[in-house]
């Protein structure tokens, strides 16, 4: 049986450093009723939490690989899927849970992926940072800083060919802006007149690489090199990146324009896991962040005063979400693996439909 | 039958299945106004307009990867490479995406786009621009890879090409643009994964693809010709996947083998053959499995000795006497 989750309770912010949300007058926020403001604090509760348990099932020697968690970024991926309509899309890199569970993935189907299970999202085949789910219009997860942005601008390309009004939020890191082929899809997307949202997580570090360090001026503003339209928003606070991204992304829908924007935020724990962080960074710079930026405890706030949560349904949520965690880890440990048969399966369409099958010859060579 | 350029038969591949299904667009540097680097997409752009016909900038990786992604939402993007050459600077976008997705997605996403461009030296262009990188491709499982001889291949094996939800990387060659062939009239597809014998004999099996095709064939003339040997001359079509049976049904008939490719040996498509023939029909074989590729050196510019590198029909001739011997 796997461990339970009773992780330290997280450090309340200070209520006197996080003044109330300068963007919750926002139409987009103004429209939220009460049951969609808790649940936008409930997403974000229910990543941490998954992302905490998962942590201690890797320490365990569940998980396998790389886990790079979200924690500290989630008002980012919440706030921007939560704008999300029948034609927009999400792709991310490798940091990829917290968007999976604001797209409404299962917190069984992405524990079981890191677990390497048979019911895992991919089947166990891509891991902790290639989860897809196309029926909700999650494209993944992709490994390769960066190699996600051109694909991100295809979906785009993909919405307007169809006639459809809808937009593609591709999302990077930091460290990715300086890829050429981030750089080959801006010029596409600003030529093309995409509706394509490039979206900059900002945690202020590639792997042990500050941004300082790493790149040449202000991150979104490159897009003015290429026409476009740019800006930033403040990924601490969930009603700030939705007002934000709420008008970029009708900008995308309904004239088809491109933009860049990058997003503040951080990241508390380390890089990956094997991270041990402490080379980069000052402690104290992590404990500040915490302290007085946290996402959940700022929006927690937030809706305590606007009388819309109290502190009694808070820990309800937070215990739910440790609960749900807690079963998806017992659902993952409970799962079996893949066989051996399965390594080639998922490989070719055509082999998985020997029916229609067109082609002939050999496809795999054992 | 209608006689055709190898050429004209791809844009009539392009151009029927434009037509037939709205979700094809091609896309590729100078194939609209320019009418295509080597005139191969010459009047689509006039016929079926930009929406369909989308010239890009210079940016393989920028505009591939945009293919790929619109290829998981359903389009059908045929995107042609100037040269198959170019494919290294978009190769995260074909080799890690394209070739990758839908196994990370346990099955969940498909990727149908064809890329296609001539891949061939001869044209003394050096070796920036004559790669052949079929052996490269083929090493990713997800991908299929085809590298026609024939004008009437390469409009049928396109046809299935675009038509499949694989991914599929389509080899054409610069010398056999102006080649001419008869090409069946109306819908003339020709399945991937099935080879052809381009000649019958029964004392020596050349297996080859691509241009190879040719050369291996004007060898066979004048191995009959001069030496009386009878040679059968197996074009695979497609190298993944790869009709083997084909290729021993063959063996089982001569009993001799030789491989020629326009591909540096080094773990070659050759190579793999070489390996798998001896596995299957050991005990058919007479004599050990012979080679012909380029002259294992990156691609030299000289004109005249550039020749001498590739395969050519007096090179096939030697190895294949060697072969007989
Ligand atoms: C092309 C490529 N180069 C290097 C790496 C190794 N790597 C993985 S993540 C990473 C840092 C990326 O940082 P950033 O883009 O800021 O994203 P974050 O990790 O902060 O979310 C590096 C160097 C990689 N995966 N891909
Ligand atoms: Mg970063």
């Amino acid at each position: 049986m796997t461990k339970k989750t009773n992780a330290s309770a997280d450090k309340k912010a200070d209520a006197s450093v996080t003044p109330t949300s300068t963007s919750a007058s926002a139409p987009i926020n103004q429209r939220l009723g009460k049951e969609e403001r808790i649940e936008l604090y409930r997403t974000m509760l229910r990543i941490r939490r998954f992302e905490e348990r998962s942590l201690r099932a890797y320490q365990a020697k569940k998980i396998g690989g790389f886990l790079h968690l979200y924690i500290g970024q989630e008002a980012v991926a919440v706030g921007c899927c939560s704008l999300m309509g029948p034609n927009d899309h999400v792709i991310t890199a490798y940091r990829d849970h917290g968007h999976a569970i604001a797209v409404g993935m299962g917190l069984n189907e992405l524990m079981a992926e890191l677990f390497g299970k048979a019911t895992g999202c991919s089947k166990g085949k891509g891991g902790s940072m290639h989860y897809f789910a196309p029926d909700r219009n999650y494209w993944g997860g992709h490994g390769i800083v960066g190699g996600q942005i051109p694909l991100g601008t295809g979906l785009a390309y993909a919405v307007k060919y169809k006639g459809l009004k809808g937009a593609a939020m591709a999302f990077m890191g930091d460290g990715a802006v300086n890829q050429g082929a981030v750089h080959e899809a801006y010029n596409l997307a600003s030529l093309w007149q995409l509706p394509v949202i490039f979206v900059i997580e900002n945690n202020g570090y590639s792997m042990g690489t500050s941004q300082q360090r790493s790149s040449a001026g202000d991150l979104a503003k490159r897009a003015e090199g290429y026409n476009m339209s740019w800006g930033t928003c403040n990924g601490h606070d969930v009603y700030d990146v939705r007002a934000v991204m709420d008008r970029f992304l009708r900008q995308a829908r309904e004239e088809s324009k491109p933009a860049i924007i990058e997003i503040r935020t951080y990241r508390y724990r380390g890089h990956s896991v094997a991270d041990p962080d402490n080379t980069y960074r000052a402690k104290a710079e992590i404990e500040e962040y915490r302290r007085t930026k946290d996402p959940i405890q700022v929006f927690q706030h937030q809706l305590l005063s606007e009388g819309v949560l109290t502190e009694a349904d808070a820990a309800q949520i937070d215990q739910a979400a440790r609960t749900e965690a807690d079963a998806a880890a017992d659902f993952a440990e409970a799962s079996p693996f893949p066989t051996p048969d399965d390594i080639q399966k998922d490989v070719y369409w055509e082999a998985d439909h020997p029916a229609e099958r067109k082609s002939q010859g050999r496809l795999f060579f054992n | 039958m209608p006689v055709l350029t190898y050429r004209e038969a791809i844009r009539h591949a392009l151009a029927e299945e434009l037509e037939r299904d709205s979700s094809v667009v091609v896309l590729g540097e100078e194939v609209g106004q320019f009418n295509g680097a080597y005139k191969v997409t010459e009047g689509l752009l006039a016929k079926f307009g930009p929406k369909r016909i989308v010239d890009t900038p210079i940016s393989e990786a920028g505009f591939i990867g945009l293919g790929v992604g619109a290829s998981m939402l359903g389009i059908r993007p045929v995107m042609e490479l100037m040269f198959w050459s170019f494919y290294s600077v978009a190769f995260d976008q074909i080799l890690n995406n394209a070739a990758n997705v839908r196994y990370m997605s346990g099955g969940l996403i498909n990727c149908p786009i064809v890329i296609r461009g001539p891949a061939n030296g001869g044209t003394n262009v050096g070796a920036t621009h004559s790669h052949t990188p079929e052996n490269v491709l083929a090493n990713h499982p997800g991908v299929k890879v085809v590298v026609p001889s024939t004008a009437a291949d390469a409009k049928g094996l396109l046809k299935s090409a675009i038509r499949d939800n694989d991914p599929v990387f389509f080899l054409e060659n610069t010398l056999l643009y102006g080649e001419k062939g008869e090409v069946p009239e109306g819908e003339h597809v020709v399945p991937l994964g099935l080879a052809d014998v381009k000649r019958a004999g029964t004392d020596l099996t050349i297996v080859t693809y691509g241009r190879s095709v040719l050369h291996s064939l004007a060898a066979a003339e004048i191995l009959q010709r001069d030496h009386g040997a009878s040679v059968e001359v197996v074009d695979l079509r497609t190298i993944r996947p790869l009709d083997l049976d084909t290729v021993l049904a063959s063996v089982a008939k001569t009993h001799r083998v030789l491989i020629v490719e326009e591909q540096k040996p080094f773990a070659s498509v050759g190579s793999q053959l070489a390996y798998m023939i001896q596995r299957e029909a050991f005990d058919e074989l007479d004599a050990p499995i012979h080679r012909l590729a380029t002259v294992d050196a990156p691609a030299i510019y000289s004109p005249p000795v550039e020749v001498e590198q590739l395969p050519n029909p007096s090179r096939v001739l030697k190895a294949a006497l060697e072969a007989l011997a």
